[in-house]
């Protein structure tokens, strides 16, 4: 069972939660020019990292907002919680201490920017080795 | 059903071969469908000069994982004719491979337990029946005769409202398949090595020429990739992405029983699977971890949810243990359909996407696979699974029989 750091309500079991995948997945701007691979890709093709991976989570029992969340896929170690429409941060570099609660998520408050990582301070927002569609600062709902 | 007495354990089954320099083609992946790869290029193209490269023990990931329930009872009919090819398969292997792996076909109940699931399941029976699959539609009372201990009454969340039946699918012994197929391969000249991952390929423009290894640079002139939870890993190390997300499955048993579990039970609605093994543990599965996972472990709430399912559908569980739980990493589609076939990297081929249900496809995955490797052009069977179709729209949507939630 995950224990995740609602930016909103504090740390909370896992089920409360329903996934959403990957995280910075933005609409496509002009939708009338893609061609099917493009499409395909918009529709069906999400990276499938193994390590560091940027997700969405909404928190659907508590106070029902979307927020993204940095999460180590091998370790399943969650490595930062940042609001929606902000960008990604870097990637923790090695798993500092166990444990699943971002340090620093309890006063994220819904109007905080600033995205916050455990452990280590905040660099340059970085986009994930394989993604496709680069933009990293979707609107908040905007990939709902 | 009584319980069975498995075969004494043999000393080997195959040698355990350095890599050569070079060969006519490279398997990733020594799982099931790996080993049943290499056993048709073998047998049915005659390429034995060929290798399966396995990054840890012979079917020591999903295959060693799943719940080795067979069936074939799919709705649409590209699903049902390459499952039920594989059904065809598993009735005759034992004879071929000369091993008896213990497949009993004691059949497959998956339960409707609402209007919506008894709509689709008469569906699913029609469709099954017209592309000649054993099925067959239970009531609840003819439900309670094949499986006397099913709750079939009113006073639970989800009552059993009937069954679709499949009389030739059951359970298999996973590990003596794997053992099978391999053995075989060894025989037929097949290098199977062991603790060899692959770190990369090497490529010659678009065509693949080598795999790199933790054992050296393997020269070659295809390669395919039956790696299931970890196909999107090679994917990237070749330079191409596939629609698969990769995700925590987890299954469990309880102790030893007295047989009392007489054929395979599967709930979509409720989320749990049951059977009970030769040796006599319940096994039982349940739908996937929600989130991406490559941890080969899950969170037990989801243990528990199915254990709630478990007990309610069959109330003498209750006071059964359970003895072990474990996670597997399975490859979903969007559409719950595998992908078999070309890449966009010339000579490089793939067998993915199997998800939840990929042991029961075992046979047939690997017949198609090595067609499709040594010839280059996909197999009748394989070719609706290509991984064009997400482009072209002509997606397999088995969500409602693959019966676990992906």
């Amino acid at each position: 069972m995950l224990l995740i750091s609602c930016p909103n309500c504090g740390s909370r079991d896992e089920t409360e939660f329903h996934y959403g995948g990957q995280a910075h997945v933005a609409y496509p701007e002009n939708p009338n020019e893609l061609n099917d691979r493009e499409w395909a890709e918009f529709l069906f093709y999400r990276d499938n990292t193994k390590g560091a991976f940027a997700e969405r989570w909404l928190h659907s029992t508590g106070c029902r907002q979307w927020f993204n969340m940095l999460r180590d896929t091998v370790t399943y170690d969650i490595q930062a919680v940042y609001p929606m429409g902000t960008p990604r941060p870097a990637a923790a570099p090695a798993a500092p201490e166990s444990g699943t609660a971002s340090l620093a998520a309890d006063s994220t408050t819904t109007g905080t920017a600033a995205p916050s990582i455990s452990g280590t301070s905040t660099s340059a927002p970085s986009i994930s080795a394989t993604g496709t569609t680069a933009s990293t600062t979707a609107p908040e709902g905007a990939t709902k | 059903m009584s319980t069975q007495q498995l075969p004494e354990h043999p000393d080997f089954l195959w040698r355990n071969p350095e890599p050569k320099s070079s060969y006519d083609a490279v398997i990733v992946g020594g799982g099931g469908h790996g080993l049943a790869t290499a056993y048709f290029l073998a047998k049915n193209h005659g390429m034995t000069n060929i290798a399966v490269l396995e990054k840890g023990w012979l079917a020591g990931g999903n295959m060693a994982r799943n719940t080795t329930i067979i069936r074939s009872n799919y709705l649409w009919d590209e699903s049902a004719a390459i499952y039920e090819h594989a059904l065809k398969l598993w009735e005759i292997l034992p004879e071929e491979l000369e091993y008896d792996f213990l497949f009993s076909q004691r059949g497959v109940m998956n339960l409707a337990h609402t209007l919506g699931d008894v709509r689709e399941s008469m569906r699913r029976v029609g469709a099954n029946q017209l592309n000649g699959v054993d099925a067959e539609w239970l009531d609840p009372k003819q439900v309670k005769e094949l499986c006397p201990i099913l709750n079939i009454s009113d006073n639970i969340r989800y009552p059993v409202m009937g069954a679709t039946y499949q009389p030739r699918a059951g359970i298999a012994k996973h590990d003596h398949v794997a053992w099978a197929f391999a053995r075989k391969c060894d025989e037929l000249g097949v290098d199977i090595i062991q603790n060899c991952e692959v770190t990369g390929f090497v490529k010659d423009g678009n065509r693949v020429v080598g795999v790199k290894t933790n054992k050296g640079t393997i020269n070659t002139e295809k390669v395919g990739l039956a790696a299931a939870g970890h196909s999107s890993v090679l994917a990237e190390m070749a330079g191409f992405r596939l629609p698969i997300q990769s995700h925590p499955l987890q299954a469990l048993v309880s102790e030893l029983h007295e047989p009392v579990h007489p054929t395979v039970v599967m709930s979509n609605h409720v989320h749990v699977y049951v059977s009970q093994a030769h040796k006599g543990e319940l096994v039982m599965g349940a739908g996937v971890d929600s989130y991406n996972g490559y941890g080969q472990r899950g969170s037990f709430h989801v243990i528990e949810h199915q254990m709630a399912a478990a007990v309610e559908l069959f109330p003498i569980f209750a006071r059964a243990h359970v003895l072990r739980t474990w996670g597997g990493i399975v490859d979903t589609t969007l559409d719950a359909s595998p992908i078999v076939g070309n890449t966009p990297v010339e000579n490089m081929f793939v067998n993915c996407g199997w998800g939840t249900g990929g042991f029961k496809a075992t046979p047939a995955a690997g017949m198609t696979f090595a067609h499709n490797i040594a010839t280059g052009t996909p197999h009748q069977l394989n070719k609706p699974f290509a991984l064009e179709r997400f482009e072209t729209g002509a997606l397999i949507d088995e969500h409602g029989a693959a019966a676990v939630a992906h």
